[in-house]
């Protein structure tokens, strides 16, 4: 790319302001100039105008990084840095050197194994079927239909929607005794349910309002992606006598499979640093319901560094969230090494 | 057609240009502010602005104080910066005073702030003695909670929690009980127990649907917060493990839960909010002088006229908050000058009387607007008379800076028995292994 543009705009050697140049020659009415002054210009202007290509991509980055060293790389690293210390949020600047106990106490620490088990189930019982809901709504989407526009913008509202207004309005709807789904439940005859209180009602509503908010937001991802797809794979597939569902399986699927590994990969992101859900769910408490029930590893830190004030400790959970992703992307990055080798091996 | 959309072009362009940069400067122009923000902003012809940070409503700013004073001061400007849970507002405070910068020239401390801020912050905040601010007028627990260990006070009490319990006169009628305040007080009388004992008669007769209690956390806060020793020493140790009112308080809670008396909720959730729309349970067992605005307003005028108030057996305090100056500011005395005047016993009384805090300071509570004051919702009680005899009881309990932890933790106990139907032995190994990871450093 960056060849191309130096070959498309070389410097015209009389000066890059032909125009300019023009205009004066046509009025005539400035001085005459002076020729070794016009070359120092046209010398200057010419580096002048090098400099601006090689530097200036540089310049118009920088604003990302300036502001990733400031607010991305920098917390890392000083929270790194407080993790191998004990830390009061009181007083941050007071540290005190214990080098890898804020890790190692993590080993024998329950509710840190409880807080990881409750991140893992949550994410599996909210990812998997907020995926597959958005890969058979993108699906439906695909076909040509009324009103395709509306359904689609229809489906990014609750992705717009703030977490804790959903977060709210969920709350009320998961209440023991005045709560809309018991009072359905009430309908068939179910007794009402303390959805707060159990560890498996509490998770399943917590994994609800994540399902609610992202199912729209991955769904059209899908569909942009299907709709990159050629329409002549379906066409000689439906010649051979393929079904929807054959051409489903056998031309969108695998066509997708780059986008499902993406999605797969930010709503794991997602997970693992769930937050706002949990807390908002359990009424603004950062301790997860009674039992921790619903604490994630996002609570669990928050608690730590907020409402018990050792800032150490909660800096060693973030590295430790920190390492988890990365160990996560790495598998990740092998199952897509592999799942591109089998789909090359297709082709 | 072409040379149309040609000529369109360059002003297209240009406005482009236009925007793009217009973002750009008021990005950066915006950056720039908020790096800057806390230098001073006074204005050219020497007027002060003070900021206040406070959680929630606090009152000042609703009763009118801060208008009142700036007609007083002409030269002050007062600007009030308001967060509305004490959560995230204690969280920002926090950091900011570890950060020491960014703090307004008073801010508010929540009671349950107010140990962290005497054990492990006393330098951030100004002493009130060397500017010779008069607090004999506070009730005495009041300043020695805002007490550091060299004796400097940190912060001058606002508002305090003195305990009544709230019940339904309707709801006791019907379950067979005498159900006017002085008959009620009368019944609670002999403690803690005769409170339960009553639960139990009301229980047998109660209408449909209704619990004697909200919950047991919040009989938990009412026995134990009437101990002068409770979760910390005089020491400040942590000793809630020992203690006798943890112990007492745990057992009666218990109690109550696994007899049923309890409409098993937790405070201040939404669905304890909905209970009182609708009439879930009879009575709040620890019933502070500002919880009255929140059954007001949670139950609604549906149920205006059918609560009343009765006397504590044993009153203690609850909540309650403090305004303190931190260190950092640029106009300390102006500061505390606003401080003192906001705390004295003038204002206390008019922010009782208009927003129903009840004041801290004693020579408020005894003031003529305070005493007679009535409160038409809960059945015209003399809420004035009833406050100030709980306020008169409450003891002088040291308070540490963990506190709100071990009470939150020991909260979630209990809603283990009390919702989950834990037993009471294994929901306090719970609570007391939960507590050992929150406080270990």
């Amino acid at each position: 790319m960056t060849t191309e543009h130096r070959e498309a705009a070389p410097p015209a050697p009389s000066g890059g302001a032909a125009p300019r140049l023009d205009k004066k020659t046509t009025r005539g009415s400035g001085p005459a100039p002076d020729p070794a002054r016009e070359k120092r210009r046209a010398e200057r202007r010419s580096r002048r105008y090098r400099w601006d290509v090689k530097y200036s991509p540089y310049g118009f980055i920088s604003p990302f990084f300036i502001f990733f060293i400031a607010f991305g790389l920098f917390p890392l690293l000083y929270t790194g840095w407080a993790s191998l210390h004990q830390v009061s949020l009181l007083r941050p600047n007071e540290m005190e050197w214990v080098g890898f106990e804020n890790f190692t106490r993590l080993w024998d620490d329950e509710f840190f194994w409880k807080a990881l088990r409750n991140t893992f189930t949550i994410g599996i019982i909210s990812t998997v079927p907020q995926l597959a809901m958005a890969l058979g709504l993108a699906h439906l989407l695909n076909y040509k239909m009324r009103g395709s526009m509306l359904f689609r913008v229809a489906m990014l509202t609750p992705y717009a929607t703030s977490v804790a207004a959903a977060a709210l309005v969920f709350s009320m709807l998961y209440g023991r005794d005045y709560g809309a789904i018991n009072w359905a439940l009430g309908l068939v005859g179910i007794d009402n349910i303390d959805w707060q209180s159990g560890d498996w009602s509490s998770q399943f509503a917590v994994s609800s309002i994540v399902i609610w908010r992202w199912t729209g937001y991955n769904t059209l991802i899908y569909l942009a992606a299907m709709q990159a797809i050629p329409n002549d794979l379906y066409e000689s597939a439906s010649l051979d006598g393929a079904s929807r569902w054959q051409q489903f399986r056998h031309v969108t699927l695998p066509s997708l499979r780059p986008t499902i590994l993406f999605t797969v990969v930010v709503s794991t992101i997602g997970a693992t640093q769930l937050f706002g859900e949990p807390m908002l769910f359990g009424g603004g408490g950062a301790d997860g319901g009674a039992d921790g029930q619903f604490q994630t590893l996002g609570l669990y830190l928050y608690e730590m560094g907020w409402v018990n004030r050792h800032l150490g400790r909660a800096s060693a959970i973030a590295w430790t969230m920190f390492l988890l992703l990365i160990i996560i992307g790495l598998i990740y990055w092998v199952l897509s090494r592999a799942v591109s080798r089998s789909s090359g091996q297709e082709d | 057609m072409r040379s149309t959309v040609r000529s369109n072009r360059r002003p297209m362009r240009r406005t482009h240009r236009a925007i793009a940069l217009g973002i750009t400067a008021t990005l950066a122009t915006g950056l720039l502010a908020a790096c800057g923000g806390d230098d001073s902003d006074d204005s050219a012809d020497g007027q002060v602005t003070l900021r206040v940070g406070v959680f929630g409503e606090f009152g000042f700013e609703e009763a009118g104080l801060y208008d009142e004073y700036m007609e007083l001061h002409p030269e002050i400007k007062i600007e009030q910066d308001s967060i509305t849970e004490n959560g995230d507002y204690i969280a920002q405070l926090r950091t900011r005073l570890g950060q020491n910068s960014g703090l307004s020239d008073i801010q508010a401390i929540e009671v349950g702030n107010i140990a962290e801020m005497t054990g492990e912050l006393p330098d951030a905040w100004v002493d009130f003695n060397e500017y010779d601010v008069d607090t004999s007028h506070f009730a005495p627990f009041k300043v020695d909670q805002a007490t550091d260990a060299d004796g400097r006070v940190i912060a001058l009490g606002t508002d305090m929690g003195p305990t009544s319990i709230c019940y339904r006169a309707d709801f006791f009628e019907q379950a067979g009980l005498p159900s006017d305040r002085e008959s009620v007080s009368e019944l609670f009388a002999g403690g803690w127990e005769s409170y339960i004992d009553v639960g139990r008669d009301f229980k047998e007769n109660a209408p449909d649907g209704v619990a004697y209690l909200d919950s047991a956390g919040g009989m938990f806060n009412a026995v134990v917060s009437a101990y002068e020793e409770r979760y910390t020493n005089e020491a400040g140790e942590v000793v809630y493990q020992d203690s006798e009112a943890v112990q007492t308080a745990w057992d009666l809670s218990v109690e109550v839960a696994e007899e049923g008396l309890t409409d098993q909720q937790k405070q201040f959730d939404d669905e304890w909010g909905r209970a009182f729309a609708n009439s879930a349970f009879a009575t709040v067992p620890s019933c502070p002088a500002w919880m009255l605005s929140y059954i007001r307003d949670h139950a609604g005028t549906d149920n205006e006229g059918k609560w009343d108030i009765a006397q504590s057996p044993a009153p203690s305090n609850w909540g309650g908050s403090f305004i303190g100056v931190p260190q950092a500011g640029d106009h300390i005395e102006e500061a505390v000058e606003l401080a003192a005047w906001l705390t004295a016993p003038e204002q206390q009384a008019k922010l009782f009387t208009e927003r129903g805090m009840y004041p801290s300071s004693t020579e408020a509570q005894q003031s003529e607007s305070v005493m007679n004051a009535t409160d038409p919702y809960f059945s015209d009680a003399p809420i004035g008379q009833i406050f100030s005899d709980a306020a008169a009881q409450v003891p002088s309990s040291p308070i540490g800076a963990y506190d709100q932890v071990i009470q939150e933790g020991i909260t979630d106990g209990l809603l283990l028995v009390d919702k989950q139907g834990e037993s009471a032995e294994s929901a306090w190994d719970n609570v007391v292994s939960s507590l050992d990871n929150a406080l270990a450093e």
